[in-house]
């Protein structure tokens, strides 16, 4: 409740949210993971989902793309709106939703095929190129916005696999754009990336930032800061804060926010 | 609590370390020990296969000359170079001009040197060459058991002295037995041919394949990513498990009793053959499979989930195909169990005599390792390298097949 309060009170907050999550929870058999949790996500920003390590926010993002759905035990509860659509309604087809909710994940997952092919597979398999041409068109546009086509313009029938760990992240980002989704979500996108790609992936962000809506979850405040315009801070499965970035370190109104930022826990 | 520091260099340290490194030689002697013994095993298997079998590959043959017009044989040539030589030729006693043109070559008991099937290399030469039935001609003829293995060294005494007594005259020679690797089986073992029992082999292992693996495959990926993790699927799961360890020979009973009783499909085919194998192989390849599958790695599901692939997409664009080396490694397994397996083909009638190759699944055929069961159960002693030399085609068959899988299984992997 609070969270809607505070994410009506932010000035710029478009007229529509792209992404609306009402009193959504989530179990994992008998297991409560996520607690209630309200949340609006602006289509211009890029917004930051922080908090300890357990605390749901991995849990909560994957619900916003049914990711969920491959765990057999995994129950949602609440609603969840994708552009006013209920995402778990009938209408709603997971596939498409997957689609137009497109995800990157914690350890960069190409597929063990080549670059070219990570690329199209996306665009090939919902038929959004007519042809081969148009399918070049659309792994050039890609990459060109994933920052890594001039690294790889040369060998895109090279496996996917045999790029660096930050090349191969973004080769992940590249996969998700190149079907034109309208959110991204990240799944600690750096984690398991050196300073130097951590650093490329964040200029990335910003690139692409205002085109996408994005969502990510780090465990890196400082990444949080630089990053994203807002912020959700979540501990044990609750939503405790969500504001503006700015608000949210520099005075955040809640205790708990305030210790798991000045390192008193987490 | 103070302690005193580890004295890292003290003589119970040593000691200790002594005995860690002493035990790790014993390991390694050991697992050095056991390889040592098994290619022991398997030298000493492949040189009495050798030893004994490559000589079942050879024939002795005898010269022997024919003069046709003075022969009981009474041919025209010139009906033979018409249309019908075969049927000309099936009234013609042939057998006889031979037995009787051997008793004169090589006195008293000549026909019994020369092969029951000796004969049929004169009506080859005739249907090749019909003009030689007006004159006289020479013809080399697999001789018989008795005195082959007299050739070999090994027959009775009076026989040897007759083989030493031709060789020296020119009249034996020793050549390759072309007619074992395309004939069937027969009742003189200088006539047996192992091409039926291959052949049978063969398109029994197809029927095997066509059926075990779509239908093992389709079970492990149903299985392992679509159905729900219930008490069902975990009956299942366990009959599988105890499928794959039923003792072969129910399986033939289940055969017997199901395709040939119950379904009347043809006896000895090796449809009915292949059908049973494949019950047997069936389980093997699912759990293989099934293993094969939790091996991808979620993260690759995830990924082609995230892009909005369907599960059947999923599955068959990107788990299937990481999967395939591990799901045909289990096949090669299955299969090569096939391949060598007797038990369950006795019962379904696969061990008739059968002396002419298979045309189809449905025509009655036996197959290697049967043929191997049966002649090594014959009394005569000429079997006894033919076994041996079918026992050599058998494992070159499977080495072919099992060189075949891995050919496919790396050229999978190279995609990962």
């Amino acid at each position: 409740m609070m969270a809607n309060d505070m994410s009506m009170s932010t000035a710029e907050a478009s007229a529509e949210p792209k992404l609306r999550a009402a009193g959504v929870s989530v179990w994992y058999g008998p297991k409560k993971a996520i607690d209630d949790v309200s949340i609006e996500v602006d289509r211009e920003n890029v917004t930051a989902f922080i908090g300890p390590s357990g605390c749901g926010k991995s849990t909560f993002l994957r619900t916003l793309n049914r990711m969920n759905d491959t765990i057999a035990s995994a129950r949602v509860e609440g609603l969840i709106e994708l552009d006013g659509e209920d995402i778990y309604g009938k209408d709603m087809d997971v596939v498409q939703l997957r689609a137009r909710v497109g995800m990157v994940f914690q350890k960069p997952n190409p597929f063990p095929k080549s670059i070219f092919e990570n690329v199209a597979y996306g665009p090939r398999i919902h038929g959004l190129a007519a042809g081969r041409d148009e399918l070049d068109e659309i792994v050039e546009r890609s990459l060109k916005r994933a920052g890594l086509w001039e690294e790889v313009k040369d060998r895109l029938p090279e496996s996917g696999t045999a790029l660096s760990g930050g090349q191969q992240q973004r080769l992940c980002i590249a996969r998700a754009i190149a079907v034109d989704p309208e959110v991204i979500l990240m799944d600690e996108p750096c984690s398991a990336l050196d300073p130097i790609a951590t650093a490329k992936i964040e200029e990335l962000i910003h690139e692409l930032r205002g085109r996408y809506a994005i969502v990510i979850v780090t465990h890196n405040m400082q990444q949080a800061a630089r990053i994203s315009q807002r912020t959700a801070f979540f501990h044990l499965g609750e939503l405790v804060e969500y504001g503006e970035t700015s608000e949210i370190f520099t005075n955040p109104k809640v205790e708990r926010t305030k210790d798991y930022i000045t390192g008193r826990y987490g | 609590m103070s302690k005193a520091p580890t004295d890292w260099r003290s003589n119970a340290m040593s000691r200790r370390l002594r005995s860690r490194y002493a035990r790790e030689k014993r390991f390694k002697a050991l697992g050095l020990a056991a390889i040592a013994v098994s290619i022991g095993f398997l030298a000493f298997l492949l040189w009495t296969m050798a030893s004994n079998g490559l000589s079942g590959f050879m024939e002795t043959q005898l010269k022997l000359a024919i003069d046709f017009p003075r022969s009981s044989l009474m041919i025209d040539p010139a009906v033979l170079r018409g249309g019908n030589a075969e049927q000309a030729l099936a009234g013609a006693e042939i057998e006889g001009a031979v037995a009787s043109a051997a008793e004169a070559e090589f006195g008293p008991g000549g026909a019994r040197l020369i092969s029951d099937a000796g004969w049929l290399r004169v009506r080859e030469g005739i249907l090749k060459n019909p003009d030689i039935v007006s004159g006289r001609a020479e013809f080399w003829i697999p001789a018989s058991g008795a005195f082959d293995i007299a050739a070999k060294g090994e027959g009775d005494p009076a026989t040897g002295a007759l083989y030493r007594r031709l060789d020296q005259s020119g009249q034996v020679r020793h050549g390759f037995n072309w007619s074992f690797l395309s004939g069937s089986d027969a009742t003189d073992a200088t006539a047996v041919g192992i091409w039926g029992a291959f052949k049978g082999s063969l398109l029994t292992m197809l029927v095997t394949i066509a059926l075990a693996f779509p239908v093992g495959v389709l079970s492990a990926v149903y299985l392992e990513e679509f159905a729900p993790r219930n008490r069902w699927t975990e009956i299942i799961e366990v009959s599988i498990n105890n499928l794959a360890a039923v003792p072969s020979i129910i399986f033939g009973l289940l055969g017997l009793a199901v395709f040939l009783n119950f379904m009347h499909l043809p006896r000895s085919a090796p449809l009915v053959g292949g059908l049973t194998l494949a019950l047997m192989t069936m389980p093997v390849i699912v759990i293989a499979g099934r293993n094969a599958i939790k091996a991808v790695p979620p993260s690759i599901r995830d990924a082609a989930l995230g892009v909005g692939a369907s599960r059947v997409q999923t599955v068959f664009h990107h788990v299937l195909p990481l999967a395939l080396p591990g799901i045909l490694t289990g096949t090669i397994i299955g299969m090569a169990r096939a391949l060598g397996e007797t038990a369950p083909l006795l019962m379904i009638g696969m061990r008739a005599f059968i002396a002419t190759p298979p045309g189809g699944i449905t025509d009655p055929a036996t197959v290697l390792p049967v043929q191997v069961f049966l002649w090594s159960d014959e009394v005569s002693r000429g079997f006894v390298e033919k076994t041996s030399a079918a026992i050599i085609v058998l494992l070159a068959f499977l080495m072919a097949m099992n060189a075949l899988a891995i050919y496919l299984r790396n050229k999978f992997e190279r995609r990962w």
